[in-house]
């Protein structure tokens, strides 16, 4: 399907992928900010997010018609690279391209009602502004082949969240501390990250990243790349919510507004997770950060303690989006579980395990906003009998929430097989016990909201049946058969992580 | 005015406010020989309504340049940026390639320079606009609790 779709495409266009893709939300999003009302800001917000799904059809197309995954490399401005700005697209870009741009497109779709319901009217317009630049900035930091590039993107798309989640003040005024806290926590962040470039700079003199793989070779033990390397490392985690630096995510995520939520869960941690990725194994090299550093101690048990203590207190929120938010947390634990291995098998599970949980995260902050739509709390016990009065949304919700436990044909089984089968293939046998109890763990926290849902009385019985509109249940469908049909037949995405995870390691057999 | 203790005050902006504006745009114009261009610009002129409004008030301020029209300047810059990117593309060079811009044979520059001065326009736009739009949303910000009710 993809490749048809790409076919259409003619080929003046196809040429400059790349920068369409980032170039087309870029320009909407202002344009977004002047129209008169929200109703025609979202049927831009639509129209831009479609083109950059298109052209990340098109990208994926093109790096996979090469055998092994060829590398594309777009010249920003026609300055050749390291010294103007590369956009470079590899099997690992193009499949968090895709993606991003498969969930900002849905997200995008299903957004309306849920905004009508949740953000006044004059400042809507202004709200999908807000959200086409958070969306340029997160495709930007996925398609640059430019560290300080990354940086600007990635301030683009925070300093974009934080509006967004600030946003949320009309339906609880919490989220004006959760957007301030995520604010300072994400400058922190941004400014660890940009000063480690900064050292990075000044030992290599380069800031193109492949540039920078190339002479960072040569300096093991460099002090001032070591420090670099500690920053970037610090910076990046924030911003993926690292276990311990985890603490700006479970506010964000309860307060934003629903669509918000939905939209931040499946994409912005998952950008960072690649930024990180990218640095890890392409810039620094596998040798540099896991043998020269000792990354191995940091990174592994990290991700342990996100996966036990998250998911423990996942079990204890009242809010299911705190629960759902905690647990997020937990999952960012698989996936540096999964990177930590270094192995190829290890992380094409890490990253098969964020696309997976990125299908599962969005599949249920979906069905939570259509159902907040027609009942406003989040809370447990909200949600007592809604299995009855809305079947359709809740059982999507359903099927997510099986996903994220990791019962057998859903995409969750399907990546956590893939993670406990390189964590065999390493010999690491007590972390699969670990894989094991944080998803027991996730049968808890899951199994108590989907109780809820479908075996307790209502609360409140005189509600009569409501379903979610039919604009939040298309999209919500197609995620969550998106999980099933990856879960019964995981080979396509299995297949892109294992190219994107082939691709990190091309570097270091040269 | 009697008793007016500002007076000093408000007939010195009264002559520095078109000075500093005037500075802001040699800043933008000169940007080309020597340090300076869109962005430095941008605050300086920002600048101008900022000491307008601490010297005469935030409403005659928002009277002169009124919020709407800030936001307004500020998205028109990032149009005005990206839409000469996006005329390169449809020239058929890669986006912001400025040698594309009037398909000039190799050792044309009119396009490196015309790119440049456009796409400053932009950034004096989008950062003038912005800078006064900050600047509007806190000065101008009701509080919602009053102070007794703390």
């Amino acid at each position: 399907m993809i490749e048809s779709i790409s076919s259409l495409v003619p080929a003046d266009i196809a040429a400059h992928a790349p920068a369409l893709l980032v170039v087309a939300p870029m320009l909407l999003a202002p344009i977004a900010a002047f129209m008169p009302n929200g109703r025609l800001a979202w049927i831009l917000s639509i129209l831009a997010t479609g083109v950059s799904l298109v052209m990340a059809m098109v990208l994926l197309t093109q790096v996979r018609s090469v055998d092994g995954g060829g590398v594309l490399s777009y010249a920003m401005g026609g300055w050749a690279p390291d010294a103007g700005i590369e956009f470079r697209i590899d099997s690992l870009n193009s499949m968090v391209l895709l993606l991003v741009s498969t969930i900002g497109f849905l997200a995008a779709v299903f957004s309306w009602p849920s905004v009508v319901a949740e953000v006044r009217d004059a400042k809507r317009a202004m709200f999908y502004a807000a959200y086409l630049v958070c969306f340029t900035g997160l495709c930007g930091v996925a398609s640059t082949g430019d560290a300080f590039n990354l940086f600007v993107f990635l301030e683009i798309s925070s300093i974009a969240t934080y509006v967004l989640v600030a946003l949320g003040a009309t339906r609880d005024r919490r989220a004006l501390p959760a957007a301030a806290n995520y604010l300072l926590m994400g400058t922190i962040g941004a400014s660890f990250f940009v000063v480690g470039v900064g050292f990075l700079y000044a030992a290599t003199g380069t800031l193109n990243m492949a540039e920078l793989a190339i002479r960072l070779q040569d300096m093991q033990g460099n002090k001032a790349v070591l420090a670099g390397y500690a920053f970037i490392f610090v910076g990046l985690g924030i911003k993926a919510a690292m276990f311990p630096l985890h603490q700006w995510l479970p506010n964000a995520y309860a307060y934003s507004p629903s669509f918000v939520t939905m939209f931040l869960a499946a994409t912005a941690t998952k950008v960072a997770i690649y930024a990180l990725v990218r640095f890890l194994f392409t810039v620094f090299g596998l040798e540099f950060a896991f043998e020269g550093s000792t990354l191995i101690w940091i990174l592994m048990p990290m991700g342990i303690a996100a996966m036990i203590a998250c998911s423990f207190q996942a079990v204890f929120q009242t809010d299911v989006r705190r629960t759902l938010a905690y647990s997020s947390v937990a999952q960012v634990g698989y996936m540096l579980l999964g990177i930590s291995i270094g192995t190829t098998l290890g992380v094409s599970a890490g990253m098969f395990h964020l696309v997976n949980h990125a299908l599962i995260k969005g599949t249920l902050f979906m069905a939570l906003a259509g159902m907040v739509l027609s009942y406003q709390g989040t809370t447990l016990n909200d949600l007592k009998g809604l299995g009855r009065s809305a079947p359709w949304t809740m059982t999507a919700f359903a099927i997510g929430a099986v996903s994220l436990i990791g019962v057998p044909l859903t995409a969750g089984f399907q990546s956590k097989f893939a993670l406990v089968n390189a964590l065999f293939e390493h010999g690491w046998w007590w972390a699969v016990a670990v894989v094991m109890f944080s998803s027991l763990l996730a049968v808890v926290y899951m199994g108590r909201i989907l109780e809820a849902v479908f075996f307790r009385a209502p609360s409140n019985p005189n509600k009569r049946r409501k379903e979610a509109p039919l604009l939040i249940l298309i999209p919500l469908w197609i995620l969550a058969i998106a999980n099933i049909w990856v879960g019964v037949q995981g080979g396509f995405v299995a297949g892109l992580a294992e190219d994107a995870a082939g691709s990190l390691f091309i570097g270091d057999v040269s | 005015m009697k008793g007016d203790h500002h007076v000093i005050l408000r007939v010195v902006a009264k002559v520095l406010i078109p000075i500093i504006a005037l500075y802001g745009f040699y800043v933008h114009f000169h940007g080309e020989y020597s340090p300076g261009g869109g962005f430095q610009a941008g605050v300086i002129l920002a600048v101008t309504v900022v000491l307008y409004s601490l010297i005469f008030g935030i409403a005659p301020a928002m009277r002169a340049i009124t919020p709407g029209f800030a936001r307004f300047i500020a998205g028109l810059g990032f149009i005005i940026y990206v839409g000469v990117g996006v005329w390169a593309l449809a020239m058929g060079g890669n986006f912001l390639d400025y040698d594309a811009l009037f398909r000039e044979p190799p050792g044309g520059h009119n396009g490196q320079h015309v790119g440049i001065i456009v796409i400053e326009i932009g950034v004096l736009f989008a950062v003038a606009g912005s800078m006064v739009s900050i600047f509007y949303a806190f000065a101008g910000r009701v509080s919602e609790i009053r102070d007794e009710d703390w």
